[in-house]
């Protein structure tokens, strides 16, 4: 099968590999591509195409158009023309409903009728109504080209990689590799990229990316580069673009037919992989290189039975006709040339698509046909044929459909865009080409307009009686080669926080949940028990995940009194205050406690979801006022816990080296301490509402801390209880949730903490929105409620009055402790009294509930104080 | 967006390391009017040319800076340390 050995031959015929085709083993040999090795079997159908199911082939066997797409080792869409043969690879060709030979979709083909027109979809389809979906499961099944393996999604991992370089080199031609050398050469650190696969030489001082490509130049000059199962995000100082020239189609009838090839293609069968490409060939050329096969196919063996050079002797009529999708022959003016493989050369066009993306200007050269790439942005380099250095072709002519139809005529063959729909779009009205673009997908398929962009333009002029400058071309886009969606998306993260106490919660069988980037525990047995648990003896809950803040300098008291509604200044050391953060339009944006632990030194925290926004904001208005204070995030350094319970203090007195009595650390107290030999911060603080401390340590004594409290206090009757069971047990404080109870309407006032805002102070962030809220009245309050009759309504339930909305519930639980549905909801201001009866609508119907407006628990707080 | 964006701290890095915080404003010095604080705390000029921004490092060294970026272009002219002055962080 194959030729006596060429000199430039890519194969290593002392190492075969074998792989798998429809069941049969084919072979090949090292050097060898799978579309190569396919063609030495004999195979010439590879695909078939996208809308019409017609037999294809290889045409441009450089890794341009989509004739060549399979299924790879259930990778989808895989350019076997320049894909390395691997041993064992199972090889199945894509887009046909039974086998290559026998589609059965190719009855889209014979019988076209409504289907074949460009834009069908828009128009035949859409009529009755009613049968949209039908219609819907039929197209989804046809449409698109390959198919995913929905079990490969993890199959193999994709990663991004962010790179510099001085020089970065794209295409690793002649031109490319001399720029490469001559920056090297120069001392400037050098990166080429290059989709071929060639390995830098012996004495490049370069590094070569290899096989690799770049996607496309974004802003900022980033170039992504596809090197298979990396992405490279490359920022360079310098961009040289050697990308080439790309061979270009003619357009006649039967173009597409299989044994219609581009020079690259029959050049690359000879010279690299020594295979005879057919028995008689006729050559079609509007330049040079074209012409020069017909020496190389001669020595091949093939029979070169014409050669027209459409620069001397243009025919009038050329039409290809084939049997059975293969090529059988060729009419040229009438004659008859019987031949089974035809070379088209239609000049080359420089592959400018990266410098357009760039920001260069794209001109047309009348003279030689091409567009050429002008006024490159600073930093962007062109060299080589993509410049423009490509030998002048003749201008072919922008089709050869003459008055005979005598088979279809393909503008695009990725898109089976043929000239008739062209044309068709054209009197539909489609003047400009960005819209016939659009309509027609003409270079919207897998090539990306490398075969069809060109003849579209020219055509496109022709039916215009215009020419091309006038008409221009399209905006060029990135992906400027197809990319795999695994490739962008990178590999699946899933960030997880975790608390330094984190396995033992887990060992307790714990629900873990999210709450923003942290793992909590839900609970670990039965929420509402170990909230009862709480009342009744000790429990103890991880809040590791709390933001905390040290703000300490000579203007730490003016700072937070600055930021927070509240009064700072006049605290005593080693005692608390509950805070409310707030925004200049009154917004309620976090809540937390801050400790004065010194004359200049203050421990805030933050809702556990918060502490990122909290200390941005710090640090954004301190990038203002410019005051003598720093703020120290210690979120993770610290973990914490919550003891609380009845029987808590006794629990802390057989740990703790202080007065644990109420006189020895009273409610609101703050102390640097030591508890089971631990250097501790306690905080005396009742956000669950009974008796507490909140012990905050250095992180790497989490397990021990609570493994000791558990050991300690199991005689107490201690358990621990996760965030469900505290959400209960706050709600029965009517303690809010920021985020949950309040939302970007939500100011102190309305929330019913009006005691939280001094606006007697000179100014602080929300001072003059918290001011208008006063002089205008309420609109609205939060409240708690009580329902009747014991169901839970909905978060986000609606509050009726008389058939009126007149609120809403932000939270509701049943509470174990009380027996009763309790909740909170934003309601009128006239039904915030206590006892007021509203409605609250459940299950489509109405339930009815009670205004309560101090805490359901313990309203006097006697048991934090106790 | 894939520019450049130059922190005063750190040099050129991309623009995925940080966050934008928008135009700057600037905090009325008195208690406003009605008219005064709904301006400062809602309205942007949302200039279609240069416009004067804050950028925090967040994925960096979390600083604070000022950005002159014409947002036609993502050409950014200049960044540099605030310096205690009218320009605020947004009210929102």
């Amino acid at each position: 099968m194959r030729l006596p050995e060429q000199p430039n031959e890519q194969i290593d015929r002392t190492r075969p590999v074998r792989f798998f085709f429809r069941g049969r083993t084919v072979e090949g040999f090292e050097g060898d591509t799978i579309g190569s090795a396919l063609f030495a079997s004999g195979q010439r159908v590879l695909s078939r195409s996208f809308k019409y199911h017609r037999r294809r082939g290889l045409l441009c066997g450089s890794g341009g158009c989509a004739n060549c797409m399979m299924r790879v080792d259930g990778v989808p869409n895989v350019r076997v023309c320049v894909e390395p043969v691997r041993e064992g690879a199972q090889v199945e060709a894509q887009n046909v409903l039974g086998s290559l030979e026998y589609d059965l979709l190719a009855a889209v083909d014979h019988f076209g009728g409504p289907f074949t027109p460009v834009g069908f979809y828009y128009r035949t389809m859409i009529r009755p109504r009613s049968m949209w979906p039908v219609y819907e499961k039929v197209l989804r099944n046809i449409a698109g080209l390959g198919r995913l393996d929905k079990h490969a999604g993890r199959a193999r991992r994709f990663d991004t990689e962010h790179r510099r370089a001085e020089v970065l080199v794209i295409g690793g031609g002649r031109s490319g590799r001399e720029a490469a050398r001559s920056a090297a050469a120069a001392g400037r650190q050098v990166v080429l990229v290059d989709e071929r696969g060639f390995p830098a030489g012996e004495s490049d001082d370069f590094e070569v990316l290899a096989p690799a490509r770049a996607i496309g130049i974004y802003e900022g000059g980033l170039v992504p580069v596809d090197a298979g199962s990396v992405l490279y995000r490359f920022r360079a100082e310098r961009i040289v673009v050697a990308t080439g020239a790309l061979e270009q189609p003619l357009v006649f009838p039967g173009n597409d037919l299989v044994g219609v090839y581009l020079p690259e293609a029959v050049r690359r069968l000879v010279d690299e992989w020594s295979l005879k490409p057919g028995e008689r060939a006729v050559i079609v050329s509007a330049d040079d290189r074209g012409l020069a096969l017909a020496d190389q196919l001669q020595r091949a063996g093939t029979n070169v039975v014409e050669s027209i050079d459409l620069r001397s002797a243009p025919p009038r009529q050329l039409a290809a006709h084939g049997h059975r999708g293969r090529l059988s022959g060729v009419v040229v003016d009438g004659r008859e040339l019987v031949c089974d493989m035809l070379v088209m050369s239609g000049g080359r066009q420089p592959a400018y698509s990266l410098l357009a993306q760039a920001g260069a200007r794209i001109e047309f050269d009348a003279g030689r046909g091409i567009f050429v790439p002008s006024d490159l942005p600073p930093n962007v380099e062109a060299v080589g044929s993509v410049a423009g250095e490509v030998e002048p072709a003749a201008v072919p002519a922008a089709s050869y459909n003459g008055a005979d139809e005598v088979g279809r005529c393909f503008v695009c063959v990725c898109e089976d865009v043929t000239e008739k729909d062209m044309k068709r779009a054209i009197a539909e009205g489609f003047d400009s080409i960005e819209l016939a673009k659009r309509y027609t997908t003409v270079t919207m398929g897998p090539c990306q307009g490398r075969l069809c962009h060109v003849p579209s333009i020219r055509m496109f002029a022709r039916e215009h009686e215009t020419d091309e400058a006038t008409i221009g071309t399209t905006t060029a886009r990135p992906p400027w080669a197809p990319v795999s969606l695994g490739l962008l998306a990178g590999r699946g993260h899933e960030p997880a926080k975790r608390t330094s106490i984190h396995h033992r919660h887990e060992e307790a069988g714990a629900t873990m949940m999210w709450t923003g980037f942290w793992r909590r525990a839900h609970s670990y047995e039965h929420a509402g028990n170990e909230a009862l648990n709480v009342h009744r003896t000790v429990g103890v809950i991880d809040v590791s995940t709390l933001g905390k803040l040290l703000v300490q300098g000579p203007d730490a008291a003016r700072f937070l009194e600055l930021l927070y509604p509240n009064r700072f200044g006049d605290m005593k050391i080693g005692r608390i205050r509950y805070g409310v953060l707030g925004t200049d339009a009154g917004r309620i944006m976090d809540d937390g406690t801050i400790a004065r632990l010194g004359e200049d030194k203050y421990y805030v925290t933050t809702t556990s979801t918060g502490a990122d926004t909290v200390i941005e904001w710090f640090e954004w208005w301190n990038a203002v006022w410019g005051l003598d204070v720093e703020t120290i995030n210690l979120t993770g350094s610290l973990a914490a816990v919550n003891v609380a319970g009845p029987r808590s203090r006794e629990l802390l007195g057989r740990l703790a080296d202080f007065d644990t009595s109420n006189e020895g650390i009273s409610y609101l107290d703050a102390k640097e301490v030591f508890v089971a030999g631990v250097p501790c911060l306690i905080l005396r603080i009742g956000f669950v509402g009974e008796l507490g401390y909140e012990l905050h340590f250095s992180s790497p004594y989490g397990e021990y801390m609570w493994d000791t409290l558990l050991e300690y206090g199991a005689d107490l009757g201690i358990r621990p209880f996760g965030l469900e069971p505290q959400r209960i047990l706050r709600l029965e404080k009517m303690h809010i949730l920021v985020g949950q109870d309040t939302d970007s309407e939500s100011n102190v006032l309305e929330a019913g903490m009006p005691w939280i805002a001094k606006l007697d102070k000179d100014d602080f962030v929300g001072k003059w929105a918290l001011e208008h809220v006063q002089e205008r009245g309420f609109r609205e309050q939060l409240v708690g409620f009580e329902m009747t009759d014991g169901v839970v309504p909905v978060e986000g339930g609606q509050i009726v009055l008389g058939g009126e909305s007149a609120g809403r519930v932000t939270s509701a639980r049943l509470s174990p402790q009380l027996g009763r549905a309790i909740g909170m909801a934003w309601v009128r201001p006239e039904l915030a009294h206590e006892g007021a009866e509203i409605e609250i609508r459940v299950n489509g119907g109405a339930a009815s509930a009670r205004v309560r407006l101090k805490p359901f628990f313990d309203p006097e707080g006697e048991r934090l104080r106790s | 967006m894939s520019f450049l964006l130059s922190c005063p701290n750190c040099g050129p890095r991309d623009v995925n390391e940080f966050a934008c915080a928008g135009e700057v404003t600037s905090r009325p010095q008195a208690t406003p009017d009605m008219r005064g604080l709904t301006d400062y705390v809602y309205f942007r000029r949302n200039a279609a040319g240069v416009q004067r921004e804050w950028w925090y490092h967040r994925f960096g060294c979390e600083l604070w800076f000022l950005a002159d970026r014409d947002t036609r272009t993502n050409e950014v002219l200049k960044t540099e340390l605030p310096q205690a002055s009218a320009e605020t962080p947004a009210a929102q």
